[in-house]
């Protein structure tokens, strides 16, 4: 029992940061961001290369990933997703261009990183044991701490600060931010960032633990848009909510049903289909969007 | 003004280089080899190893001057088609082939596609060599396909008397992932161990394919205690993250798999906890490498950047179908010759040192000749590279 909490807990904080980038884009711009993964996935592959490959140091590195990703996340906006916005009112536009951002980024990974299974060196050495009631390495414990204080740190920034007051403005009400003076394209853009930076971080700090390759960033969506629904979508506190719901549903069902086989995600999925049929707006999310 | 005419000179110099280079490239006849298999999401290092291997051996004859079959030299040229793991892209990969006139191709990589294929194949005379292991596919009324590698049902048997003599294992528990390919494989691991008198501890416990973190998964797998973990068919990707897991939850007997690996992949993922993992490899170890093996590593290496040690086996197919092809040149179109030139087809192994040869079989699995005799070499992971425990030969 106290292993499957363990376990869900570390799923449950990973998972939270990964829809959290998600859910924050949606809530500003309401662009269902199909290579969120994938961008997950470059952040994983920064880190790799700085620390990794060139043997910098690991704060360092994440701090690259975060920076690489959210100057990617600002150029995609400014270059891309703000355009279509203005140009298309209709939704599937940005869908599809999601979408063939995902496709590119694959290709490009693949290019420049190649097709193998990539991982870096332990950042702390050492398995913590509680008598075999308990077993957790150090380093999940400190990516879990890490992942924990990330979230704690965003929602303060959400909260207290100038740009996250607008930013919480501009998801609430584009049109009453923008009569009350916030620069709509300049925080869409900053927001944008600000997601894509999370993914980046997530996957630096992943990749410490999982390893990365070029096939991860598909699930890895998945997964968030999984979360994402379960809390609500476009709601910080909900995507939060939904990472560690799926995070405690993987490991209770990988604990507690795997003797039935591989049917902890069909289970998962057939929950999440009655779930929404009685609530599709999600824990958190407002039925009128 | 200078510089249109500069612009225009450098334009009309591109245009002539071009055209010689077009020129050189066509002296010879062109013979296309096609493949067909996964270059992208997560099992992309499979089929890649697959593609690189061919264009490696492609550019290096070619450069050579050609390959010679039946007094024409001609050019080998790789048409290469990505199926993303999806037998109905294996099929229009396989049609693609046959729209191309192509009658030799590579891959798929998995049980599905390969299966997928062969109507596509048998109705359009094309022989293909896949890396899946279903009976089915190689027994007779099939005749078209020929298994690329060495089976898990093959290979096991070896690996799990082998570990239950020097090693002394008694217990075994096996992982596989939620896919056809490692679930058959892992059916075919337990029916091997039992054979053999071992205790299968674990049987049960699989894993979605995109799985990320392994702690949960094997958790319930290490309170059974095995001696051995087989992770059945486990993908280059996930056999690092699956060892380091395994490890880290405390477990400290032997693991293996029948799948070939990659050193540098387990060498980052896994580090030191990969130290004792068995697998099975090619034949690049030091121990039973050619001097031609040691240079397409290094062309491989030259080529992309970094080798892949998956590419030990995937180099075969290629030479296979070529030197079938130059032992009997009727069969460069016609595949019924092919089979034919199959069964009592021999050519020395360039690739292995000794006097290693090339030649069909599977017999015994099989009832025909529908196999290529890739070394069975079984590697050890010891601090970062592989080391071979044993070699064996298959029929």
């Amino acid at each position: 029992m106290e292993q499957i909490l363990a376990n869900g807990i570390y799923l449950g904080a990973q998972y939270a940061m990964i829809a959290l980038g998600l859910t924050l884009i949606f809530a500003l711009m309401n662009v269902l961001n199909f290579a969120h993964g994938q961008m997950y996935v470059l952040g994983g592959f920064v880190t790799y290369t700085f620390y990794g490959q060139l043997g910098l140091p690991f704060v360092l590195a994440l701090t690259m990933s975060c920076v690489t990703l959210a100057v990617v996340g600002a150029l995609i906006e400014k270059f891309l997703f703000g355009p279509v916005i203005r140009r298309s009112a209709r939704e599937e536009s940005t869908m599809l261009l999601a979408a063939g951002l995902a496709f590119f980024f694959d290709a490009v990974i693949l290019l420049v990183f190649g097709e193998k299974q990539r991982g870096v060196p332990k950042i702390v050495d050492g398995v913590f044991n509680w008598d075999f009631r308990v077993i957790m390495p150090y380093d999940r414990i400190l990516i879990c701490v890490l992942a924990i204080l990330s979230i704690v740190a965003f929602i303060l920034f959400m909260q207290y600060s100038k740009t996250g007051r607008a930013l919480r403005a501009l998801a609430q009400d584009r049109t009453a931010a923008q009569l009350m003076g916030v620069n709509v394209e300049r925080y869409s853009m900053i927001g944008f960032a600000l997601g894509a930076m999370l993914a980046g971080l997530v996957g630096g700090l992943l990749v410490t633990i999982t390893g990365i390759n070029l096939g991860m960033g598909g699930p890895t969506s998945i997964k968030a848009f999984m979360m994402v629904m379960i809390g609500g979508a476009g709601v910080i506190s909900g995507a939060i909510a939904g990472g560690i719901i799926l995070g405690f549903m993987e490991a209770i069902g990988l604990a507690v049903l795997s003797q039935y086989g591989d049917i902890t995600y069909l289970m998962i999925f057939v929950s999440l289909m009655i779930f929404l049929a009685i609530r599709p707006q999600g824990l958190m999310g407002k039925p009128w969007g | 003004m200078k510089r249109r005419t500069l612009v225009k000179a450098s334009l009309a110099a591109a245009v002539v280089a071009t055209m010689q280079a077009g020129a050189a490239w066509a002296q010879n006849p062109v013979l296309k080899i096609g493949f067909v298999g996964v270059t992208s999401g997560p099992a992309a290092a499979w089929g890649i190893s697959n593609q690189r291997s061919m264009e490696t051996r492609a550019a290096w004859i070619n450069e050579a001057g050609g390959y010679t079959i039946g007094g024409t030299t001609y050019d080998i040229e790789i048409v290469s088609f990505d199926d993303q793991k999806d037998p109905k892209r294996a099929i229009a990969g396989m049609e693609k082939m046959a729209n191309e006139g192509i009658h030799y191709v590579v891959g798929p990589n998995v049980d599905d596609g390969a299966a997928a294929v062969r109507p596509v194949a048998e109705a359009n005379g094309i022989m293909y060599f896949p890396y899946a292991f279903p009976k089915a596919l190689y027994t007779a009324p099939a005749s078209n396909a020929v298994l690329g590698m060495v089976a898990n049902y093959q290979s096991g048997p070896a690996i799990y008397k082998y570990l239950k003599d020097e090693k002394g294992v008694k217990s075994v528990a096996f992982v596989a992932a939620n896919e056809s390919d490692p679930l058959s494989q892992r059916d075919g691991g337990v029916a091997a161990a039992e054979a053999l008198g071992l205790e299968v501890v674990s049987s049960n416990v699989t894993y979605q394919v995109d799985t990320t973190d392994f702690t949960p998964v094997l958790t319930p797998v290490m309170r059974t205690r095995p001696d051995l973990l087989v992770l059945s068919g486990v993908s280059p990707a996930n056999a690092p993250q699956l060892i380091r897991s395994a490890r880290e939850l405390g477990f400290q007997g032997i693991i293996s798999t029948e799948t070939a690996q990659d050193a540098t992949v387990l060498s980052e993922g896994a580090g030191d906890l990969a130290n004792g993992f068995i697998s099975v490899g090619g034949a690049s170890t030091p121990e039973i490498a050619s001097d031609m093996m040691n240079e397409f590593v290094d062309r491989y290496t030259k080529m992309f950047g970094e080798y892949n040690d998956e590419s030990n086996t995937k180099v075969y197919a290629l030479e296979y179908i070529l030197e079938t092809i130059k032992a009997n040149p009727a069969a460069i179109d016609d595949v019924e010759v092919f089979k034919t030139t199959m069964d009592s087809f021999e050519a020395p192994n360039p690739y292995m040192k000794g006097g290693a040869v090339l030649k069909y079989v599977g017999s015994s699995s099989f009832g025909q000749k529908r196999q290529v005799a890739v070394p069975l070499v079984v590697n050890v992971f010891q601090d970062g590279k592989f080391e071979t425990l044993f070699v064996a030969e298959v029929d």
